[in-house]
């Protein structure tokens, strides 16, 4: 009987380092899809994540509203920062829920565990916090519009694209830094901290993309080299997030 | 075809400047039951997650002996592992049929093979359409059980998988095993339970302070005829070599 050998050695588990890789993509989407539809059907069934960043949205965007002036020219400087502040900070909180989940019954490493491609992990759980944090945006953006007037829907179709690169920059992101930090104590403060950082640069180009579609005259050209950005900046991070990502939550 | 063999040479792991595991020489056979025993903070829970491909070892290697030279290396091998740990792996917003039927999809397991193992844990109709939150934790063990057995692994890790279960399950658990042990997997458990586990182990290994402090290894034809060692040998075995 001819035997094969599959190793793990000391420097590197040669039999995890190559389940990161499929060798076909099918089988990598649609166990991708499971775990995303499965994230989605236990926030379906708990609402937890929905009903605490919406009400928390909701929450900032009223308070903004009350607390800045209502002036047309104003509204324009400050409607971007309102909608990715918002964004911000609902989407973590999402992010953080999103993972203490998994740590609760350690689901993670039953995920881990699965010979699913764990890749097929990563895309599964950003696809999930992608999808919530849009819902945040689109909750966020006609609440914006209804209380400060602002003309955030005069260029609708600029403005998904912005959102919906946005939100997928975040959830890459936000991902591989909440999957890191699982295990770590202190990770509702630490996340945040070392989330915003790598997050700056996504924030300034969604604002200005913003900022360019709600001024008294919306500079479409100008919104459209920011979203370019934002997919520049997506596509990065999901080639940073692929090379990671397996290294990151194997101990 | 699963493995035949999972061998360990020189395994070690730290964590820092404190040693989990400080160099363990492990063979795991077809169709034998390794009871894994010592006292806590021996590297027992390390050695089963290295074993799961979970911990990288920062030393020695483990080789997965498989029989079939055409088999894709890489997804598959964690298809042959079934793991049992100290937490549930189950979310609790799922029902246990839920749980099992999306565990099923990353393992690309039938939907008969949910209702066969719910069947065979014991987990009623009514019990398995509730959210897994709801259940005991005699319930949760069963159900992390079926979860464990799903792909019919050929190599079964267990972490102290008698824990929380009543007589019936501790029962059912132990026909899990000697079934699984029949049908030629490979069987690690590591508990505390040394009465439970006393029949169904050919194998015993003490662990202690990260080494091997003693192993023993009924012959094959002795292990048959007996059915695994004594509660009193194994006891006196952990107290001579854990203690």
């Amino acid at each position: 009987m001819t035997s094969s050998k599959i190793s793990i050695t000391g420097s590197r588990t040669s039999a995890g380092a190559a389940a990161g890789r499929t060798t076909a993509g099918v089988p990598l989407l649609r166990h991708a899809a499971a775990v995303a539809w499965k994230d989605l059907r236990v926030e379906l069934r708990s609402r937890e994540i929905v009903y605490t960043t919406g009400f928390f949205a909701v929450l900032l965007v009223v308070v903004f509203s009350f607390a800045f002036t209502r002036e047309p020219s104003a509204v324009a400087g400050v409607t971007p920062g309102m909608l990715w502040v918002a964004v911000a900070f609902a989407g973590t909180v999402g992010l953080g829920r999103a993972f203490d989940r998994e740590r609760e019954g350690d689901t993670m490493r039953a995920l881990l565990l699965s010979p699913a491609p764990r890749l097929a992990v990563f895309f599964g759980k950003a696809t999930a916090i992608a999808a919530l944090v849009l819902a945040v945006a689109a909750l966020v953006a006609p609440l914006l519009a209804l209380l400060l007037q602002a003309p955030l829907f005069e260029e609708p179709l600029p403005l998904v694209v912005c959102l919906v690169l946005g939100s997928v920059g975040f959830a890459l992101v936000g991902t591989v830094f909440a999957a890191m930090l699982l295990r770590v104590r202190s990770r509702d403060v630490l996340l945040p901290v070392v989330l915003y950082p790598i997050l700056v640069p996504m924030f300034i180009a969604g604002t200005k993309a913003t900022a360019a579609l709600v001024a008294a005259r919306p500079d479409v050209a100008a919104a459209w080299y920011w979203i370019q950005f934002l997919g520049v900046y997506d596509a990065l991070f999901f080639g940073i997030s692929l090379w990671t990502f397996e290294s990151l939550v194997i101990e | 075809m699963g493995l035949d063999r999972v061998s360990c040479s020189g395994l070690a792991k730290r964590y820092g400047h404190q040693r989990a595991l400080g160099g363990v020489d492990l063979e795991l056979r077809r169709g034998s039951l390794t009871a894994l025993l010592g006292p806590n903070g021996a590297g027992k829970t390390t050695l089963l997650g290295i074993l799961s491909t979970l911990i990288r070892p920062t030393g020695g290697r483990v080789h997965y002996h498989d029989g079939s030279a055409v088999r894709d290396a890489d997804d598959r091998l964690r298809r042959e592992i079934g793991v049992l740990a100290h937490a549930s792996l189950c979310y609790g917003e799922l029902t246990g049929a839920e749980n099992l039927r999306f565990f099923a999809g990353l393992y690309d397991v039938g939907p008969a093979r949910v209702d066969e193992l719910l069947d065979q844990v014991g987990l009623d109709e009514r019990a398995r359409e509730r959210p897994a939150r709801t259940y005991s934790r005699g319930m949760m063990q069963r159900l992390a059980l079926a979860r464990a057995l799903l792909a019919r692994p050929s190599l079964l890790l267990l972490d102290e998988p008698f824990t929380g279960l009543d007589r019936s399950g501790a029962a059912a658990l132990g026909a899990s095993l000697a079934g699984a042990k029949a049908g030629g997997a490979m069987v690690l458990v590591v508990t505390h339970d040394l009465e439970a586990i006393s029949a169904l182990a050919d194998h015993v290994v003490v662990l202690r302070r990260g080494l091997i402090a003693h192993e023993a290894r009924r012959p094959e034809a002795v292990a048959h005829a007996d059915g695994g060692y004594r509660y009193d040998e194994l006891k006196d075995l952990y107290h001579r070599f854990a203690d």
